[in-house]
């Protein structure tokens, strides 16, 4: 069996085994501590550039299936487990782990002790690194390249480039659409659930493409990256909130509709990917189990309080896990209500959305 | 919202006694409970009937009530102290039943006493099947097809409409008893009436069979806001089917996707959440292997032993959450002790795997039937944690104290390969094993296995690989690095691997790191030192504080014998041990315990207590000294290795130890001492045993040496006997002689001492009730002593200062003494912590634990506040009455004799004599109240005698008397009208014994005979008929006659005063 490598930028070497597709590969390195979802979290855009470590040690039990896939394809730069599972046992189980890295290209390593990757990210903060299979090493000028390497034109690369609808489930009640910055396939199934059709745009979309498309709201997607590289976006968001559309926005849909209103992100030092995050929710003083995958949060003494209110927040760190415009129907989470993995106690606010669109229709917002 | 402020004073009820279902995971909950509450300042009121408990101590409540846990004892309490609020989901099934009858009579409204954390409608619509069916019919929740009935005729007709195969589930039982699944039209009409009769309201369900769906856990937590979290998620390695407690089950799930994960967290939190729950809930599922298809099984609206595991294996405290939820907390108010910085309000995520493995009492009751299914068997568990399956599973097989250290059972080399095929669909105790080897010979498929057990594949793949490593390790001219290094990572013994390999170890040997169970996965820092190893790069061991290092044993799983008094034991030592200011460690590997609380000793190392696992720890802590006298027969045997390892022992040495139990040294030292004890011999064979019995003349009693509980200890009247059970005993290799005494039917006398080298204390001497010969853990036995002279203590305290300083005894010694034609011999000593510690220490006051600890250390006892000698007496009488499991355990004889069959005990406090005994049995389950009825009495010639004063109180007290013919003569002929029937065996004439039993017209059996164990013997037939009746029978004279004097003097609990040990 060939050996595999994770090299860091702060020189820390593991060797273990090789797994998934030959090659080597860049990124920044990020740890996920949810125990399932592996699938959710390999075909999530937000991934992009990113170089993952499951802190849970069995990898691959179930395999992979047809229909757990967040996006048309895997966006990781690499994949990092402590075990992955060759015998995987599950009735939907389509093909193992391994099979689906080597298909997607993902360079992917198990056998290291996982468990001190993550307290060296931890302790250190997110750091960049290369993966890559025997034979396939790193140059000199690669490894000093991986050190400068920051994830950029992420929502470009990520995004569609063409419009596509997908019909309501039973009857028609809303036209919604999703500026797609990188967004997972079950906030456009949590919608249609709903009966919305769901019309997901490119991400760049010229705001009056949106206003004059006849939707009754907007979805602003996930996605990945640095949210503040999305200059144009930010502009364009400007003139839909003013237009008093309903708008939810889940996380860098979150965070861009943060910096349209004035206020400003940062880079977390490790950031929070799992789904065992806590939010409280201010307005109810309910905490609520949420599944969360970002590097960048709100500055939270950046928003102003005469436009938006910090209405929920990360009740470990305190880090602002939600926004509600003052004037206008939108709200925003940091978190994932879409979940995919993870639980799906905050899946109310889909419905909340829906009210806000209900409600503006017939003039009441 | 912060505390409540109408509560102040808060009663907490326990579990009462150990038994098979209801183990020590709830002394660890209501520990836990009484802490968090005191923290708070408020005023505890303790109520609980097992003295051998660490929450029943003096200090872990204001007021300590060592009470029958009878609804009367507790309307008693609650009139005397007027607590103003009762949390009822701390303890088990006990509790939460209690909790339900005091509020159903509506005596809590009148006292005004308010239920925390659980109200009766939630508790009913958990437990009740039809309400709780309609509760989940109304949030849509599935469950299984089913129906409640009352009859055996309802449970056929309505399985007539579902088909068979279906389990039978009795309402308001522990552990299932008296369920089963039903694959036939006979079996079906047994079981319902086994169930009807054991459920408390005669009420049993009858379900659809889903036997082979996947088994699945959630332990889920609410709080008075609404906030509802999951813990922990569990799956059961064996399908449904074989009750939870009897599987090997894994945390978290391993097969499920996120979609079926969620699926079911939500399901369980909707439940929580219907339901009102404020606190810890248990909710179980069946999910079909094949589909999202679920139903719920089971929902435990308590803490339970399933939150006990998910506690340890995700460092999440349950039961102390739940606690603060009922006082008024949030969990968004409570911290997370592991990580210092977050809340209660996340869901704990682990970056290794647990296993739990459960201990069977088999390996003493070898005629018990041990098959698994509905009804739980297990007395014990242990639990692993590992980075990867196969790890989790070999640490715990070589932590259930079965000497293995592998999944290779040693007699299964013997079976056929039919034999072992045919033995894969044989549901029990050692199945497991079958299905190993079965992979081992490659005489079948995993796939096959899966199709005949429904265990899942990916868990039968786990085992093949360690099948795998073992084949390619014996396969392995040479051990190289790269092998070593993958069988460590797969969790074999260097033991294992050089037997295997046939290849010493030599320079490869490898040590492991630990890593830290946090809660997070590593995500925060986390404060609390709880260790479990690895072979990986990193440790996390965090260095040592500059203080004395003191390394404390625990006690392994619980089993017959060993029970949760060591426990007990070893955390009192640890917290001696903080007193005197030293930085303690503790190695156990049982999640029901308070030793294995993050926070009792200072480090804890959750590892199996092996010899290579303990050096791991000692290599990575270089501890100053160690202690082993506290932590039973497993710390004891480990005691020669720490010494080995360079590790002085404190106290008494392991010399000391082996002079107890070697025959020709313990000799020598008997005559230096000038004391006397019963003749015999130490043998290996069979024959050196017949022909050193022939020497003393019958009755012997042979024993193994170097065990625990009197494991494989009989009395031999014949010839043919002492063959029989040197067979019994021979069975697993003889590594130490096997002991052969005259034995000598006595008073037995029981003394726990502590010496510092010099003096000694005895806190009190013990007398059992029954004759030597039963088991002193089966005896009753009563503190101070009714009927021994005072020539005779003072000769038993000076045996025992003699015996002490000769042993060179250093902390705590126990002696078994029996007074035989006026003269004190003496039985066994054991220079350790023993059964009896933890109740003397209460009720005499004598921190017995603690002042060991204290010898240990220099100090000298003349100079602590108990003096030397014997201390003395109280005025108070404490009758500690054993408890059994004897339901759980079909084919078991319960006849007493000298191997321990009890699981646990209650003691009965009083200044009264006579009121102690009758609260000791009262809590034991005797009830005591009816004064007329019927009496079948069967007992052996030895016997006859006594019998008949026995039979002739009966008769004063209205009973009708029933006997066998033998009996009924004897009875006849002293003038005490007895009705003969016939004996079980004459099965053709009637009334026979077993008529009259399992027609529930009896009140009590009494019988005896010279022959027991196999369960084809006629008389272990009636023994074993009446308490699957649930009919009291008694199989010692003695025990009879103490029954009979409480049912005479007419006692009632009610009238009986109740005792704070705080005031003793």
């Amino acid at each position: 069996m060939k050996k595999a490598y994770l090299l860091l930028a702060d020189g820390t070497l593991f060797e273990g085994k090789a797994a998934g597709y030959e090659g080597c590969s860049v990124g920044e390195v990020v740890f996920n501590t949810g125990m399932v979802g592996y699938q959710e979290v390999l075909t999530d855009p937000s991934y992009y550039g990113q170089i993952v470590c499951m802190t849970y040690p069995l990898i691959g039990n179930y395999g992979i299936n047809l229909e757990d896939d967040e996006s048309r394809k895997s966006w990781v730069s690499g994949y990092i487990m402590r075990e992955m599972s060759e015998y995987p046992s599950n009735f939907r189980c389509k093909m193992t782990l391994d099979a689906y890295l080597k298909e997607q290209k993902v360079v992917a390593i198990t056998g290291i002790d996982t468990r001190r990757l993550t307290r060296i990210l931890r302790n250190s903060g997110v750091m960049n690194g290369v993966i890559y299979t025997e034979g396939h090493e790193p140059d000199a000028a690669l490894v000093e390249k991986m050190k400068g390497y920051a994830v950029t034109e992420a929502v470009k690369t990520v995004t569609l480039h063409k419009a596509k609808v997908y019909p309501a489930e039973g009857t028609q009640k809303y036209r919604v659409a999703v500026l797609d910055f990188g967004v997972k396939y079950n906030i456009v199934r949590e919608l249609c659930s709903r009966g919305c059709e769901v019309t997901v745009l490119p991400g760049e979309t010229a705001p009056e493409e949106v206003l004059n498309g006849g939707y009754d709201g907007l979805m602003l997607s996930n996605g990945p990256g640095d949210p503040a590289e999305n200059v144009e976006i930010v502009e364009h968001l400007k003139t839909l909130i003013a237009s008093g559309m309903p708008i939810f926005g889940i996380c860098l849909g979150h965070q861009l509709m943060a910096l349209a209103i004035g206020a400003k992100t940062e880079k977390m030092r490790f950031g929070h990917r799992g789904v065992n995050h806590p939010v409280k929710d201010l307005d109810t003083g309910r905490t609520y189990i949420t599944s969360q995958n970002h590097g960048y949060a709100v500055v939270g003494d950046t928003v102003d309080p005469k436009i938006a209110r910090i209405c929920f927040v990360n009740l470990n760190d305190g880090s602002v896990e939600g926004l509600a415009h003052v004037d206008h129907p939108i709200f925003t989470v940091q978190y994932h209500p879409e979940v995919c993995p993870g639980p799906q106690d905050t899946s109310y606010l889909f419905d909340r959305f829906l009210e806000n669109i209900d409600k503006h229709k017939g003039g009441q917002l | 919202m912060p505390l409540r402020k109408d509560i102040h004073k808060v009663m907490v009820l326990g579990s009462g006694p150990i038994v098979i279902g209801q183990a020590a995971e709830f002394d660890y909950a209501g520990t836990q409970a009484c802490r968090a509450l005191r923290e708070e300042g408020l005023e505890v009121v303790l109520v609980n009937s097992n003295p051998a408990t660490i929450m029943t101590d003096k200090a872990m409540a204001d007021k300590v009530y060592i009470e029958p846990m009878t609804l009367d004892a507790v309307k008693a309490i609650i009139k005397k102290e007027r607590p103003d609020s009762l949390i009822p989901n701390l303890g088990g099934q006990t509790g939460l039943n209690l909790a339900m009858d005091l509020s159903a009579d509506g005596f809590l409204d009148e006292y005004g006493v308010k239920l925390l954390g659980a109200n009766p409608t939630t508790i009913a619509k958990a437990e009740d099947r039809q309400m709780f069916k309609d509760t989940m019919e109304k949030i849509g929740e599935p469950c299984i097809a089913s129906k409640v009935v009352h009859t055996v005729e309802d449970a056929v007709e309505f399985t007539e409409q579902i088909g068979l195969p279906v389990i039978i589930r009795p309402a308001y039982t522990l552990g299932g008893t008296g369920g089963g699944i039903a694959y036939t039209w006979e079996q079906l009409r047994e079981i319902s009436a086994s169930g009807i009769m054991h459920s408390r309201v005669d009420e049993i369900l009858v379900e659809k069979c889903i036997a082979g769906w996947k088994e699945i856990e959630f332990e889920v937590m609410r709080d008075s806001k609404g906030n509802a979290i999951a813990i922990c998620s569990m799956e059961n390695v064996d399908p449904v089917g074989v009750h939870t407690g009897d599987s090997v089950v894994v945390a978290p799930c391993q097969t499920l996707s996120d979609k079926e994960y969620q699926m079911l967290r939500t399901s369980a939190l909707n439940i929580i959440t219907e339901l009102g729950i404020e606190g810890g809930c248990n909710v179980q599922y069946a999910l079909n292997p094949e589909s999202f298809e679920y139903a719920v099984i089971e929902v435990n609206p308590r803490v339970s032993r399933s939150s006990a595991l998910a506690s340890k294996a995700t460092g999440f405290p349950i039961a102390k959450v739940t606690a603060k939820i009922a006082i008024g907390y949030g969990l968004d108010e409570i911290m997370n002790a592991v990580t210092g910085k977050t809340y209660a309000c996340f869901e704990p995520t682990i970056d290794y795997i647990v296993a739990k493995f459960p201990r069977w009492p088999f390996d003493k009751f070898v005629y018990a039937d041990n098959s698994l299914g509905t009804q739980m068997k297990a007395t014990g568990e242990v639990m692993a944690i590992a980075p990867s399956f196969e790890q989790a599973m070999m640490k715990s097989v070589r932590g259930i104290e079965m000497k293995l250290t592998s999944f290779i059972l040693p007699k299964l080399k013997e079976w056929s390969d039919e034999e072992i095929k045919a033995g894969v669909s044989v549901v029990n105790d050692e199945r497991l094993f079958v299905i190993c080897e079965a992979l081992r010979r490659g005489i079948m498929t995993i796939e096959e296995i899966h199709k005949i057990t429904m265990i899942d594949p990916w868990f039968l793949h786990g085992y093949q690989n360690i099948i795998d490593m073992e084949h390619e390790l014996a396969a392995a001219s040479a051990l190289s690095e790269d092998l070593y290094l993958r069988a460590k990572k797969m969790g074999f013994l260097d033991q294992t691997i050089e037997e295997l390999s046939g290849c010493a170890v030599g320079a490869l040997k490898r040590l492991p790191v630990y890593k830290t169970v946090d809660t997070c996965a590593a995500e925060f820092d986390a404060e609390t030192p709880y260790y479990y190893s690895t072979f990986d790069d990193e440790n996390e061991v965090k260095p040592s504080t500059g203080k004395k290092k003191i390394l404390v044993l625990g006690s392994g799983p619980i089993r017959i014998g060993q029970g949760i008094e060591f426990d007990y034991c070893s955390v009192h030592s640890v917290w001696a041990l903080k007193e005197l200011g030293c930085e303690t460690i503790i190695i156990n590997n049982n999640p029901e315990t308070v030793s294995t609380d993050f926070d009792t000793a200072d480090r804890l190392y959750f590892e199996p207590l092996t010899p290579e696992d303990v050096e791991g720890v000692v290599h990575a802590e270089k501890p100053d000294a160690a202690i082993v006298q506290f932590g039973g027969q497993t710390a004891i045997n480990l005691a020669a290795h720490l010494e080995k390892l360079g590790v002085p022992i404190l106290g008494t040495q392991a010399w000391s130890i082996d002079a107890a139990e070697d025959r020709e040294k313990f000799d020598e030292i008997l005559e230096e001492c000038g004391i006397p004890r019963p003749k015999g011999d130490t043998v290996f064979t069979e024959e050196e045993a017949v022909a050193v019995a022939d020497r003393l003349g019958y009755p012997v009693l042979v024993r193994p040496s170097y065990v625990l509980g009197g494991q494989g200890m009989e009395i031999a009247y014949s010839e043919q006997d002492i063959r029989e059970y040197m067979q019994v005993i021979t069975r697993h290799k003889v590594e130490n002689p096997v002991l052969v005494d005259k034995y000598m039917m006595g008073r037995e006398i029981e003394v726990d001492a502590i010496c510092d080298g010099e003096d000694i204390l005895i806190p009190g001497i013990m007398e059992h009730f029954e004759r030597a010969g039963v088991h002193s853990g089966d005896s009753i036995s009563m503190y101070p002593t009714l009927n021994i002279q005072s020539k005779h203590k003072d000769t038993i305290i000076r045996y025992t200062r003699a015996l002490a300083k000769s042993l060179k005894v250093l902390g705590l010694v126990n002696i078994q003494f029996v007074l035989y034609n006026d003269e004190i011999y003496i039985i066994e000593v054991n220079p350790r912590s023993s059964r009896t510690v933890p109740y003397i220490s209460k009720i005499t006051g004598v921190p017995m634990i603690d002042l060991a600890t204290r010898c240990m250390f220099g100090e000298k006892l003349r100079d602590m506040e108990f003096g030397t000698g014997l201390y003395p007496e109280r005025d108070y009488y404490a009758v500690k009455v054993p408890v059994f499991s004897f339901q759980k355990l079909r084919d078991l004889d319960t006849q007493l004799g000298p191997e321990m069959k009890s699981t646990g005990e209650v003691l009965g406090v009083s200044k009264d004599f006579k009121e102690a005994l009758y609260k000791g049995l009262l809590g034991a389950g005797f009830s005591m109240h009816k004064k007329t009825g019927k009496v079948v009495l069967s007992v052996r010639p030895a016997d006859k005698q006594e019998i008949i004063p026995i039979a002739e109180k009966f008769e004063k007290l209205g009973y009708d008397i029933y006997a066998t013919s033998g009996t009924a003569n004897t009875l006849n002929k002293a003038m005490v009208a007895a009705n003969m029937v016939y004996n079980a065996f004459e099965t053709e004439k009637h009334p026979n014994i077993m008529d009259l039993i399992e027609n529930g017209e009896v009140d009590y059996v009494i019988s005896t005979s010279v022959k027991g164990r196999h369960p084809e013997l006629a008389s272990v037939k009636i023994r074993r008929s009446a308490t699957e009746h649930a009919i009291p029978c008694l199989t010692a004279i003695d025990t009879a006659n103490a029954l009979l004097d409480c049912m005479e003097s007419g006692m009632d609990i009610s009238s009986c005063h109740m005792v704070d040990i705080n005031e003793i």
